[in-house]
């Protein structure tokens, strides 16, 4: 059922009954390591390409996430995936030996939560059953299509982010035990007239703010509803000028309630200038981190709320501004996970 | 005393080069080019030479100087072999470290493998 504008509800509660989450060497040394299925040692992941290394890793989150569920691959009905990378190759390219209906999907960094709540309102309406939802990014190969390749040298200032090298996939189900998918409000592409590329955070914070307040506006929430609100991924900057504008629209959220992905991640010591970033990075903090929290009865209700910056690094170098989006899903702790 | 002014010049030479990355926003390239367009104009008014000659290796370092090598090249073979001394004399004085960047680009990539 939809309320307000751009809000599902959905009644027939999906739940996620399986997560994988693999992530590289530099998250494994983070903050969050045992949330991680699987750490790779190897940035290369033994491929003699970094795309191809986010391509495996895709693959094993997915595989990861179907064993968890106690499914067969053939079982996965539809798979709603992307990445950053041009044409989302890694995905699609991973998603060969899915061999399941596949809906390719672009959000940018969004993608974790657009292929989410997509997911969900196909299990919702009873179109599919087992739909697997995930994105992958991985730092070198990011960093090489978006800015410059690393063994450039490019200096980077502090507002830049760090691209995860993470996995992160789901599956929902009508049947089964997990976390409840209750409702998904979709964002609109709002574009402040930001240029930096080297400022992710700062223009994705007013898309992140938007969509939070119409999820809470037309679900006739209060903040306070939520144990947490985490965004994927604002950064230091970001962060901070999303909780500006909550002040300034006066939506209570408050400063510990208002998390963020990419700082959850990474150690405060670890060289990651404002923040973790990257598709990789709010589904695997999602997929892992979050719901491990959930399962241990410390969140109860959460709003993860995913940030896409919409550049390609065509409009970056034609000088387009960036338009960016966010998508929020609303999970809650459901039966026994 | 020179090794102070080396420092200072060539200093100076850096911290317009990071003020056009961090605050004019130019590409590193672009930073570059800018750089080097800057010595060569500079050499062109006669402006470089007394520069290096006061701050030694903090001019002759930064990449400025290379712009300034390629007109001081030109301008020089100008003199000798008229029009036709400005297109061959543009690499006279920067042959050598082209020339070394091709060599010793070559032995470093039979060695090593890149790819970021």
């Amino acid at each position: 059922m939809r309320v307000g504008h751009r809000t599902w509800l959905f009644h027939n509660k999906p739940k996620i009954i399986g997560t994988g989450t693999i992530c590289g060497p530099f998250e494994g040394e983070g903050k969050i390591p045992n949330d991680f299925d699987t750490i790779h040692a190897d940035l290369w992941l033994g491929q003699d390409s970094y795309e191809k290394a986010q391509k495996v890793m895709f693959e094993e989150a997915c595989i990861k996430a179907i064993e968890k569920a106690g499914l067969t691959k053939e079982a996965i009905e539809f798979i709603l995936a992307g990445d950053l990378i041009n044409q989302i190759t890694p995905t699609s390219f991973a998603c060969r030996t899915l061999s399941a209906p596949y809906i390719g999907l672009f959000g940018a960094c969004s993608t974790s939560m657009e292929g989410l709540a997509l997911a969900s309102l196909i299990v919702n309406g009873g179109y599919g059953n087992n739909v697997l939802a995930g994105t992958a990014s991985h730092n070198t190969a990011t960093e090489k299509q978006f800015r410059y390749p690393t063994e450039y040298g490019s200096q980077k200032p502090p507002t830049s982010q760090w691209t995860v090298t993470a996995a992160g996939a789901a599956i929902v189900s009508k049947d089964g035990e997990g976390p409840i998918v209750t409702s998904a409000t979709l964002g609109r592409v709002i574009d402040m007239g930001m240029t930096d590329p080297f400022n992710m955070g700062g223009a994705m914070a007013p898309a992140a703010v938007d969509t939070i307040e119409a999820h809470l506006k037309e679900c006739k929430l209060d903040p306070s509803y939520y144990d947490y609100i985490f965004t994927g991924d604002l950064g230091t900057i970001g962060r901070e000028i999303a909780l500006d504008l909550f002040k300034k629209h006066h939506i209570p959220v408050n400063r510990e309630q208002f998390q963020d992905c990419g700082l959850l991640i990474y150690k405060e010591d670890q060289p990651v200038f404002a923040g973790g970033s990257g598709a990789g990075c709010s589904a695997s903090v999602t997929y892992g981190h979050l719901l491990n929290r959930m399962r241990q009865g410390e969140i109860k209700r959460m709003l993860v709320v995913a940030t896409g910056a919409l550049l390609s690094p065509l409009s970056f170098q034609q000088n387009e501004s960036i338009p960016c989006i966010a998508h929020a899903v609303s999970i809650e702790a459901g039966g026994v996970y | 005393m020179i090794f102070f002014w080396a420092f200072i010049i060539g200093g100076i030479i850096c911290v317009i080069g990071q003020v056009l990355m961090d605050v004019v926003k130019l590409t590193p390239a672009h930073t570059m080019s800018t750089l080097v367009v800057s010595g060569a104009i500079l050499d062109g008014l006669g402006l470089y030479e007394p520069l290096i000659d006061f701050a030694g290796a903090g001019a002759t370092i930064p990449i400025t100087s290379f712009g300034n090598a390629l007109v001081h090249g030109a301008l020089a073979e100008a003199e000798r072999h008229g029009l036709v001394g400005v297109i061959t004399g543009i690499f006279e004085v920067t042959s050598a470290g082209i020339s070394a960047a091709i060599i010793f680009g070559f032995l470093a990539a039979l060695v090593f493998k890149p790819k970021g």
